[in-house]
Formats: structure tokens, sequence, C-alpha cells
């Protein structure tokens, strides 16, 4: 039930929370308190979207026109499941 | 080609002086004095060091951190460097107009001790009248300064009725992330077992109120437990494992692989003054003494967890056993797990009185301080 709802939501990093490049790893890198995520390419081209101004669903749309040969509501499944699993974690704000 | 992977952490120990006594501190029970600490340009260089290296957040503790009147330059070094900047303080130094002063350096996040949720109790276990007051001042001062903040309470015998009560007051307080962290037996919490292991009872109570809360604030509040060992079935993966993720630098100068690990005899460990952060992590004979699985004796060589525990805590075995090459007793495997099973059943019926943790106050009797360690489930 929340699913419908949450394509709406604009996520965001909370405070604390910082998505950058490692060029030591030369991989992204997601940092929160004592937690550490190194996303796959995958939840990368996700969180390079969240800007604090764009929806879920538009994060989804242009993931959509980016990879038209996916489904969007394949995509969507994806990238509501990466979202709320790093919310859960608290390394993103929904 | 067989590099080894950068630490991911780095915790500078700025100074042992606090003005607390909690006496399961986790600094060493040989305090260093003010005036054997590294300057402001030392950790400096440590704090470019480790950017370059690949380490990613780097830990201001202590001792009380906010003693050092450089911090705020040291956190504006680590965080132009790109490091992750995360504050590791008692809290009663602090003030509103110090908190814009960490803000505007680029602090990161805040992680704010608390020893109960009755300030009489919490006051006495701190060694400091006023002290909890104080922290309750603070916490609202940093959520007001918009930074995150993480509670931490230390649980043992005197508080762990009182978890519900640390979890909703984290709640109240705008917390994003509380730990409920047993005390460690190493160092003073060794010294001061007897008055601080909790029963089995109060253990499995303190448990169960995480997982409820965890269950009930999913996506609020990140709850991180740390339990004691004296109960364990298997060893916590102390720092991740040796020489593995973090770094610990001592208000002098030693780069150890976890906070006590010079309690460890026969061992020497570098200082940042005379040899690079880079050079340490990988040559240090002390790091790469126990990283890895190479240096494992059995049963830890052939168990399938020799990668998720990395054989638990080094100090432990040596505090328990005298070797701390042995397999953590903390493991129901380890021939010395008796040892551990010993020290829960004759906790004593009364608590003894504290020995708090002041500058010349060690017990002459304990010449070894093990380690504290982070394990979380």
């Amino acid at each position: 039930m929340n699913k419908a709802v949450s394509e709406t939501v604009v996520p965001t990093f909370p405070p604390g929370v910082k998505f950058r490049f490692d060029s030591v790893r030369n991989a992204w890198v997601l940092l929160a308190p004592e937690r550490l995520f190194m996303p796959d390419e995958q939840a990368v081209e996700i969180l390079k979207l969240v800007d604090g101004v764009r929806k879920i669903s538009e994060i989804i749309d242009i993931l959509a026109a980016r990879f038209a040969d996916t489904p969007r509501d394949v995509i969507a499944t994806d990238v509501s499941a990466m979202l709320h699993e790093l919310a859960a974690k608290g390394a993103l704000r929904l | 080609m067989n590099a080894i992977p950068p630490p991911l952490g780095i915790v500078c120990e700025l100074t042992h002086r606090c003005p607390l006594q909690c006496p399961y501190c986790s600094n060493p029970l040989e305090l260093a004095r003010a005036g054997a600490e590294l300057g402001t340009d030392a950790w400096l260089r440590v704090l470019d060091e480790a950017a370059a290296l690949g380490v990613l957040h780097v830990h201001f503790s202590g001792g009380e951190p906010t003693a050092r009147k450089d911090l705020p330059d040291l956190v504006r070094r680590a965080s132009a460097n790109g490091l992750y900047t995360n504050l590791i303080t008692a809290g009663v130094l602090l003030d509103a107009a110090a908190i814009d002063r960490l803000k505007a350096a680029g602090i990161d996040h805040i992680q704010l001790s608390f020893q109960d949720v009755i300030a009489e109790s919490a006051d006495r276990i701190a060694g400091l009248a006023g002290a909890h007051e104080r922290k309750l001042a603070v916490a609202k001062a940093i959520r007001q300064a918009g930074l995150p903040l993480t509670l931490n309470f230390v649980v043992h015998r005197h508080n762990a009725e009182r978890v519900p009560e640390m979890l909703a007051l984290a709640e109240s307080l705008g917390a994003a992330r509380t730990e409920i962290a047993h005390v460690q037996y190493y160092g003073w919490g060794l010294v001061n077992r007897a008055a601080l292991l909790p029963s089995r009872a109060q253990l499995e109570f303190t448990l169960q109120v995480v997982q409820e809360a965890r269950a009930r604030l999913a996506e609020k509040m990140v709850i991180d437990y740390v339990v004691p060992d004296y109960y364990a079935q298997r060893p916590k993966a102390c720092m991740g494992g040796w020489g593995r993720r973090e770094m610990v630098i001592t208000p002098t100068g030693k780069a150890m692989p976890c906070h006590a690990a010079d309690s460890l005899l026969g061992f020497e460990f570098p200082s940042v003054t005379d040899t690079p952060l880079a050079d340490i992590w990988s040559n240090a004979p002390a790091f790469r003494r126990f990283r890895g699985t190479d240096w494992m004796p059995e049963p830890c060589r052939s168990c399938d967890r020799r990668e998720i525990d990395w054989g638990g805590c080094r100090c432990q075995a040596f505090a328990m056993t005298g070797d701390a090459a042995r397999t953590d007793p903390a493991c129901a495997l380890s021939p010395d797990h008796a040892l551990m099973l010993a020290v829960a059943e004759g906790r004593p019926e009364a608590a003894p009185a504290f020995v708090y943790r002041r500058i010349g106050h060690a017990p002459a009797s304990v010449s070894a301080e093990p380690v504290p360690a982070e394990a979380t489930v």
C-alpha cells in the first residue's frame, strides 16, 4: 500500500549522509554514521539522480528513457526496492 | 599482486584528558598526559596521509576530543580532504557556539554519550555532578544546529533495565541513530568487570527491547547493539578483523589496529611521527601479525566462520589466556571458553564499588589493558 504513495515522494540524503566518488578505490561510496555502502553500478545510476528535487517517479522516468529495452514497471520495482532498503538503513530519507 | 585494501576508517584519539571518569572507559589504564600529545601539525599531516591512503571515515575521539582547542582546525582539514568527519564526545565541554564552530568546520556527525536516563545514576557512573543535564542541553543544541546525532548508551548491570527509556530519550531528542552497547571488558572495563557485568536475564531483556524497537522504528532510527562477550556463543569480529578495516592513532601518535592493542606484550607499534601511515598499514609487523587467516590456530583455521569473525578479539585472548594468538575464549568452540563461563557464573550478587577512570588511578595489579571493540549484530 505504501508503494503506490511512494512514487510521489522526493528521496533525499539525510544530514550526515554523503554520496561521493572515491578516487582511491575508483568507486562511488555512500557514507553514513558508522556505515559505509558500496553501491553497485545500477544503484549508482539511481543514486546519482537523487538531488532532493526529483520525485521517485521522475527518477524512474529518466531511467526508463535511458534503458528503453526494460519495461518501466521493472525499473520502478528495482528503484523502489533499492531506495527502501537504503531508507531502512538510515542512508536515505523517503 | 597482493595489495592490501586501504583502511576504511581511522580513529584519532586526540587526547586522554576527559572530565568524565566512567569505569568502563576504553582508554588504556596508562593514560597519556597532555604534554605527551601530538601537536596540531602532526595531526594535520595524519589527516592528509589518511585521505591519500583511502580512509573514508575519520572518528575524532579521546578521552574527550573537545578538550583540544584545535579540534575545529582538524575537522576543517579532514573535511577539506573529503573525509567523513565523526565526533565521538561526552559533550559536557560543548555549547551552542562550539557546536556552530564545528559545523562551520564541516563536522558531518556527532555521537554523544549518555551514561543513563536518570540524572543521579548517570552522574554517579560518569563521576561528574551535573553531567547528565549538560548532555541533554548539548543534544538539543546539536539538533538545533541541524547536525545529525547518534546517542550512545553503554549498558551494564546498573542501567540495563532502562534500555526502553534510553531508546525513548533518543527518539525524543531526534537522534537518527542509537547505540545500545554493552560494556566491553577490557582496560577499565576489565578492572570493573565484577561491578558492571549484567546478568543473563538483563542481557536477554536488552536484546528483546532492541529487537522490538528496531521493528517499531524502521526507517526512523538506526539502532546498533553491541553484546557483552561473556554470554556469547561466537566471538565478535573485533574491529572487523585485525588490520583489515580500521586504524587507531593514540594521543601520542602510536598507530594500532585497535584501541588498546598496546596491552599485547611483545608488540611494538609504529609512530605516525616517524613512519608514513601507508607504510604502517601495509608493512608494520604489528599490523600484519594477525591480519587475515594465516595466523589462526584451530579451531579457527578450519572454521567456516573464520572470515566472518576473524578469530574474534586478540586482546581478549591475551587478557584471558596470556596468549594473543589463541582463539577468542568468547567462542564456544575455544578450548578456553570455560574461562568466560566461569566469570559469568561467578558474577557477584552485590556489585563492588567502581574504580573510576583517572590518571594514576589504575590498580597496580592490573598491568595489561586490552581492547574495546565494535561488535554490531
